[in-house]
């Protein structure tokens, strides 16, 4: 064998040319039992009929299983398969080497086949970190996994993960007499992560559910350009984040807004910042203040005005002082320019 | 005369070959005849040398399957998990504390009816570190449905590893399989071995079809969704049914086994040894077997009848079988390799099971006595088996002896 990486084909999924052009075949129906307003539910149908029929879904434990899998009632148009909260990384590997291997060993039709698994941000971001991190470093298999982002364990009565934002209340970081604010981690920086951490990675990329079209496109990118990738996707969660439903698709426009959620692809390591967030960096359009996204949430109700200015002044640091705005958290030694 | 030469990998497929090889060994080269597809790997004491074997396997041709190095059991258990679901033959396996930190994987894997088949390098677990034998890491799993032998010999191990794959994924059975290997005794020691022949294999080992069940896109169902109080024990019977048939599956495979290979184990589930007209019998699981093998041929020079009984497969746990030969006797000294803390009478694992089908399957319920003995790889010496024999025998006589007792403690 001549190349280091045994690549396998993937399916060619050619970007939809605009909202009219996006198949009516869904993937996803009726039968979840998520919440009104559910916006990881919502990337659960875009991902599904961005990839297609030919493809199999590994669902590790969270809201898009519990509420969303029921005995008989299931939504899911394509094979779909429980996996442990700590699996979505391991899950995807297995299935892209069984395929692999009856293909290669004749037993199997020789195809692409479309492997997704997806994970919630408890799954992703805490405990399936490593398995995902093995996964990213394996080039030979072609697969997808998806992180929803709603900033929560939103399943087990809203408690906060490693990519829960400052100061959020939860369940497990109510505000009390003493302290107000009982969660001081910063958000972890997911997609960064996966690709400066896994450089053989082709694509990773962050999609917001406010931009679906946008959303269907980069689930397709990821599919296409082989070997392992990753995408995260913040989701507004009625529920956890205590809001009206009628309200999740403008709050994740306001993410997007205000530069606390930058949308980019990383693809074959260059960057491209796309939507609203291309424009912040390029200084047309001015950024929102964060609190008019703050205050629309009733998870950030207890802040006071110190609060929402130090909230303010860490998403001035990343668009003023990162290296890379928005993205890679190393600063430039500004003084010394 | 160069027409008479067969070239080995020809005669590989055709002919029995033998070789002196270790019991890890003896597993990887079964992996290799079964034509497993998709074998994990993840390094712990002493179970990993199976996966360096099956690493040069691959390098060197000999072995066609996806072989990745996990970061850690639970991804391995968990990759393998789903490669099966997606229709591959997998291999995988574990040692002590490796096999706990898979655990979740592990309790998933029975109700998913993943027939899996996972090698055990038996090994204590920690606190305090041991690469040495104990059965307490495969024994964690034994109520969650998973299937559980143990083998004494590199040979036995190679043949065992085929019928583990036979079993379990048999369409009736469908659930995963650990074959237990003393870690050292076993794991690290040569033994002269008989290869069957690939094409004998292939006849006695259909492929894996997983049917119905199959992950991939033409067959588009949802495994494992939300149950809840509405299914799960319905789900849980179903497991149950599987362990109501196991005994019969597992005999009519060593009957296969037997007729194609020629190799015969007698019952499936256990090995007698000079138990003809012993009065008393000792009992355990794995390599302890050579002591206990050797003491007994020296007790019996010297007039005892003495006898042992090897359990070969603890899941199922072949009650009635076991009871009606073990009835017969005046006494039964129980060799538990791990310990069972606050069970009744404070004995290990075997012991407590034994007692229970003897409760209710033994028509006559001779003592059954527990002797701790061999934990961390400690050896099981021929003068310990002839204390726990003496035991037994006072037993026999009708004096009470305690229930349990620690073999080969230092003072």
């Amino acid at each position: 064998m001549s190349t280091f990486v045994d690549e396998k084909p993937t399916q060619n999924l050619e970007p939809f040319k605009g909202v009219k052009k996006v198949p009516h075949e869904e993937y996803y129906t009726s039968g979840h039992r998520t919440c009104q307003g559910c916006e990881s539910a919502q990337i659960m149908k875009l991902m599904a009929k961005a990839a297609g029929p030919r493809t199999i879904v590994l669902g590790s434990t969270g809201c898009m299983y519990v509420a969303n899998t029921s005995y008989y009632a299931t939504p899911w148009g394509v094979p779909w398969m429980h996996t442990q909260l700590g699996s979505s990384g391991s899950s995807a590997l297995g299935a892209a080497a069984a395929f692999r291997v009856q293909m290669r060993k004749g037993v199997m039709k020789d195809e692409p086949i479309n492997v997704i698994a997806f994970c919630g941000d408890g799954g992703g971001a805490d405990m399936g970190l490593g398995a995902i991190s093995a996964t990213m470093c394996h080039p030979d298999y072609n697969l997808l996994i998806l992180m929803y982002d709603n900033e929560s364990y939103a399943n087990t009565d809203i408690q906060i993960s490693g990519a829960s934002p400052y100061g959020v209340n939860t369940s497990f970081s109510t505000p009390g007499k003493v302290k107000r604010i009982m969660n001081h981690r910063w958000k972890k920086n997911m997609a960064p992560l996966m690709m400066v951490g896994h450089p053989t990675v082709k694509y990773v990329g962050t999609i917001s559910t406010s931009y679906p079209l946008q959303a269907m496109n980069n689930v397709r990118k990821a599919l296409s350009i082989g070997g392992p990738t990753f995408i995260h996707c913040l989701n507004p969660c009625p529920k956890g984040w205590d809001f009206d439903p009628v309200l999740s698709f403008e709050l994740g426009e306001l993410a997007v807004n205000t530069g606390i959620w930058p949308l980019y692809e990383i693809e074959n390591g260059k960057l491209s910042l796309y939507g609203k967030t291309k424009d912040i960096a390029n200084h047309k359009f001015k950024r929102l203040p964060v609190r008019d996204y703050l205050l629309k949430q009733g998870r950030f109700a207890h802040f006071i005005e110190e609060d929402i200015e130090f909230f303010q002044s860490k998403i001035d640091e990343m668009w003023d002082k990162w290296l890379v705005p928005g993205i890679i958290p190393l600063q430039r030694e500004i003084e010394a320019e | 005369m160069a027409t008479l030469t067969i070239p080995v990998e020809e005669k590989k497929k055709t002919h029995e070959q033998e070789a002196l090889i270790t019991g890890a060994e003896a597993i990887a080269i079964a992996c290799k005849l079964a034509n497993v597809d998709v074998v994990t790997a993840y390094p712990i004491r002493p179970y990993d040398t199976v996966m360096q074997y099956i690493s040069q396997l691959v390098a060197d041709g000999e072995m066609d399957c996806e072989y990745i190095v996990a970061e850690g059991e639970h991804s391995q258990f968990e990759i393998v998990k789903h490669a099966s679901a997606c229709g591959a033959r997998v291999f995988c396996g574990s040692s002590g504390v490796g096999w706990m930190y898979a655990m979740e994987c592990l309790t998933v894997t029975p109700a998913l009816r993943i027939p899996m088949v996972a090698m055990v390098g038996n090994r204590a677990l920690d606190d305090p570190g041991a690469f040495g034998v104990e059965h307490n890491d495969a024994l964690s799993v034994r109520d969650l449905g998973w299937m559980l032998t143990w083998v004494d010999s590199a040979q036995e191990a190679l043949d065992t590893a085929l019928i583990a794959y036979r079993v379990a994924e048999d369409r009736r059975m469908f659930v995963p399989l650990a074959i237990s290997c003393d870690g050292a005794f076993l794991t690290h020691s040569q033994a002269l071995v008989k290869i069957p022949a690939l094409e004998q294999v292939k006849k006695f080992l259909p492929p894996y079809n997983r049917g119905d069940l199959l992950l991939h896109p033409d067959n588009v169902i949802s495994v494992a969704p939300q149950a809840n109080e509405d299914w799960v024990m319905e789900v849980r019977r179903q497991n149950y049914a599987v362990t109501e048939i196991a005994c019969d599956v597992i005999r009519e495979v060593y009957t296969d086994f037997e007729k194609t290979f020629g190799r015969k184990y007698g019952n499936p589930f256990f090995e007698e040894y000079m138990t003809k007209d012993a009065d008393v019998v000792l009992l355990g699981m794995g390599t302890m077997s050579t002591p206990v093998k050797v003491a007994v041929r020296k007790m019996r020079e010297e007039g005892k009848k003495v006898g042992f009984v090897r359990l070969r497969w603890f899941r199922p746990f072949a009650g009635p079988e076991i009871a009606k030969c073990l009835e017969r006797f005046k006494a039964i000294g129980v060799i538990d390799r791990d310990f069972s803390f606050g069970s009744p009478d404070l004995s290990g694992v075997v012991a407590t099971e034994l007692r229970s089908a003897m409760y209710t399957s033994a028509a006559t319920r001779p003592p059954v006595l527990d002797f701790i003995c061999g934990l961390g790889g400690r050896e099981v010496t021929v003068p310990d088996v002839e204390k726990m024999t003496e035991i037994t025998f006072e037993a026999a006589k009708g004096k009470a002896q305690p229930l349990t007792q620690w073999i080969g403690l230092r003072e």
